[in-house]
């Protein structure tokens, strides 16, 4: 057993912050569907819109501090990507019910498995991006309309937005859970608090 | 004396700039009485006579006057008659309704808001310059009246109609006393049009003369309210009276109308621009698709019921004496006249919505009706696909009215008249009716007659409310709200799809499961292990 100093201060300011304006914007996004009624059309339709902006410009940071501090190499990876998830997706379904060792151990160099790694990859650069660019193409309607886009986009532009929302929705479900799986069950998350996470030797 | 328009425009004008959203400030502000005009009429000694009847003041009036009546033949206030892009002649004149259906033939009652003296049959002059009726429009003491039936005369003599007495008019006292036209000038024909006051419009009755602010913030009088009459917005010059109905502006396209006035300055753009929002700017984004009506006239007819409904099918009933039959509810409203039939009232009423682009597809006495369906007498053009479109609120008012079945056309019943003349409201032979009604117009009858369901859409202007009054989001961006019925658009908060959802449920549920089982599997093999290990 040991600890082992994971997470710096910024990324965990990031991650944090992500976390409120997503809930936030979640929150208000599906009460202005018309899913429920919780702080009123007119409340969700303004605080979704300047939280839309939040995440613009807290994603704009953290791109910035990943490519200065040259820590966006967490996410990548080498050898036969395939195998390497396949193994970490093979000890959740059923290395973990053995009591098996994770088959990746986490150090100060390389804090994400392969999984972790192409999922949140795959989310900084194409989740949530494409989310606030339909966002903010759908903010934008009129002004793109007079610019030129066809007004069918409309309706497109909407049932994307509202399935990314949902499979959102999804992530986090599975990434909550995820977090118990560590050393202990909040291992993880008191590492992504304190930034000190214990782990095996 | 009353306001002086020109001016107060012109002060308001200037008082108001252009960036800044209209204040309430008073619209008309009030002046020394020499500044209102340069003309006393009182002073005229042409005026001073004891006039017999009205086309004898129009004759005094001319003398100075000269061209007003050469002006005022060139309105659709006089002629009844707007001519049509697509060759159509539409106007009061032509035009088929489904209240009294039809001027051709009854004029001498319908005529009774015509601005003219005699139109009793189509033999009227419409190039007489003597039966213009100056002083309906520019009476400025409340005692000119028309008589109903009077085929647009005032009472010369004190007139007993339909047990309601008209007093004399004493047409020199009027006719000194004449001013620029206030709201109960245009009230007593467009505040009571289809007969009685708040029947046709829905957001004209004579609850606008003198309204508080929630019932019509332009209009509203008191203190620090902007007491604005018709005249402010439809604003005239030459007698010619902006915004009609029969050639609507559904979007105005040019916005303020200072400095450079376009030829509509009756549209609410004219006065508050094209991006009205100063607060929530993203409201803005509406006004290309949503008439600012549609959100800031939530209801209609506020005050005072308006008619819904009216039946002509049911007419010619009786009670066993053979004696006219008369049902009002409790409020006053009449329910059924054997003369009319059967009606319908709805007091502070949500309008109904419809896509419009500012042309309005009519049905003639000439059109072949589809009488297997609800036949629209008018039917607003537009679409969702269509740039130039803007969602807009109607009063739409439903009916049942006669038609030739075999001929598959509207026909035109004479019901205003003597008795023996045909005319139904005397006779209660519609056979002979709508004969002597086709006759008159020179049209065909098949000489078989039926009632078809008609509706007709009537375009809502006034009675706007206060900004706080105006329609919530909730109101439309709603799963069934005000524009539930709205189709060819995706309306957020309204429009689901059903692969969307389904399909993000599915992915939440079966995460949330997912989740569940592992962590119970992973449970009770933990426990099952440490058991183990226990061991």
């Amino acid at each position: 057993m040991k600890k082992i100093y994971l997470y710096a201060r910024f990324q965990r300011f990031w991650h944090w912050t992500q976390f409120l304006i997503i809930s936030v914007l979640l929150l208000t996004g599906l009460e202005v569907h018309g899913l429920y009624t919780l702080m009123g059309y007119e409340n969700a339709f303004r605080i979704h819109n300047i939280s839309g902006w939040g995440l613009l410009g807290l994603i704009f940071i953290a791109f910035f501090w990943y490519i200065t501090t040259g820590d966006f190499r967490q996410y990548l990876t080498e050898g036969n990507l395939v195998e390497k998830i396949w193994m970490q997706v093979r000890y959740y379904m059923i290395g973990i019910f053995k009591h098996e060792p994770h088959p990746f151990k986490k150090n100060e160099i390389s804090r994400l498995n392969p999984l972790q790694r192409i999922t949140y990859l795959m989310l900084t650069l194409v989740g949530l991006p494409s989310q606030i660019i339909f966002g903010f193409i759908y903010f934008y309607f009129n002004e793109l309309v007079a610019l030129g886009m066809n007004p069918a986009w409309m309706e497109p532009i909407a049932l994307i937005h509202t399935l990314l929302a949902y499979l959102l929705i999804a992530f986090v479900i599975m990434h909550v859970y995820m977090t118990t799986t560590g050393h202990t069950l909040t291992s993880n998350i008191k590492a992504m608090i304190t930034g000190w996470e214990e782990v095996d030797e | 004396m009353k306001k002086l328009l020109l001016t107060g425009t012109l002060l308001s004008g200037l008082l108001f700039p252009l960036s800044e959203p209209l204040s309430a400030e008073p619209f008309h502000h009030k002046v020394d009485s020499l500044l209102i005009s340069t003309t006393d009429h009182k002073k005229f000694k042409i005026l001073q006579q004891d006039f017999k009847s009205g086309p004898e003041v129009t004759k005094a009036c001319l003398t100075c006057h000269t061209e007003a009546s050469k002006q005022l033949h060139r309105t659709r206030h006089w002629t009844w008659d707007v001519p049509m892009k697509k060759g159509d002649r539409l106007g009061k004149k032509n035009v088929v309704n489904n209240f009294c259906i039809s001027v051709e033939g009854n004029e001498p009652r319908c005529t009774s808001c015509h601005i003219g003296y005699d139109w009793k049959d189509k033999n009227f002059n419409f190039k007489s310059e003597e039966n213009v009726d100056c002083l309906a429009c520019h009476d400025m003491t409340g005692t000119y009246k028309k008589l109903p039936a009077g085929a647009g005369h005032p009472a010369y003599q004190t007139t007993v109609f339909e047990k309601k007495t008209f007093p004399k008019v004493d047409l020199s006292f009027v006719a000194q006393r004449v001013g620029h036209p206030d709201r109960h000038n245009c009230g007593i024909c467009h505040f009571e049009g289809g007969g009685a006051d708040a029947v046709k419009h829905g957001d004209l009755d004579n609850s606008l003369l003198k309204p508080d602010r929630e019932l019509d913030v332009h209009m509203a009088i008191g203190k620090k309210e902007l007491n604005m009459t018709c005249a402010d917005c439809h604003k005239t010059e030459g007698h010619q009276v902006p915004g009609s109905r029969y050639t609507p502006e559904a979007h105005d396209t040019h916005g303020f109308d200072y400095p450079l006035a376009d030829n509509n300055p009756a549209t609410c753009s004219s006065c508050h621009g094209l991006k009205p929002h100063k607060k929530l700017k993203k409201l803005n984004d509406h006004v290309a698709r949503v008439a600012c009506q549609t959100c800031h006239i939530p209801f209609i007819a506020k005050e005072r019921p308006t008619k819904m409904w009216w039946d002509w099918s049911k007419a010619g009933k009786f009670d066993k004496n053979g004696k006219e039959i008369t049902i009002k509810d409790s409020s006053g409203c009449i329910l059924y006249v054997s003369k009319k039939g059967e009606f319908r009232w709805a007091k502070n009423v949500a309008p109904e919505y419809s896509w419009f682009n500012g042309e309005m597809n009519y049905t003639t006495f000439k059109t072949i009706i589809d009488d297997r369906k609800v036949v629209s007498v008018n039917h607003p053009d537009g679409a969702a696909n269509d740039p130039l479109s803007r969602i807009w609120p109607f009063k739409v008012h439903r009916g049942m009215q006669p038609y030739d079945p075999v001929l598959k056309r509207f026909v035109k019943p004479i019901v205003y008249g003597p008795k023996g003349s045909g005319a139904y409201w005397s006779d209660f032979n519609w056979d002979k009716s709508i004969s002597k009604g086709m006759e008159n117009a020179g049209l065909e009858y098949s000489g078989k007659y039926a009632f078809v369901k008609t509706e007709m859409y009537w375009p809502i202007s006034h009675m706007v409310s206060p900004k706080e009054k105006s329609l919530s989001c909730r109101e439309c961006h709603s799963r069934s709200g005000r524009l539930q019925n709205l189709s060819g658009f995706y309306l957020m908060g309204r429009d689901t799809n059903p692969f969307v959802e389904y399909f993000g449920l599915l992915a939440i549920s079966g995460s949330l499961i997912g989740v569940i089982i592992h962590s119970i599997i992973r449970y009770f093999t933990v426990k099952k292990l440490k058991k183990a290990g226990g061991k």
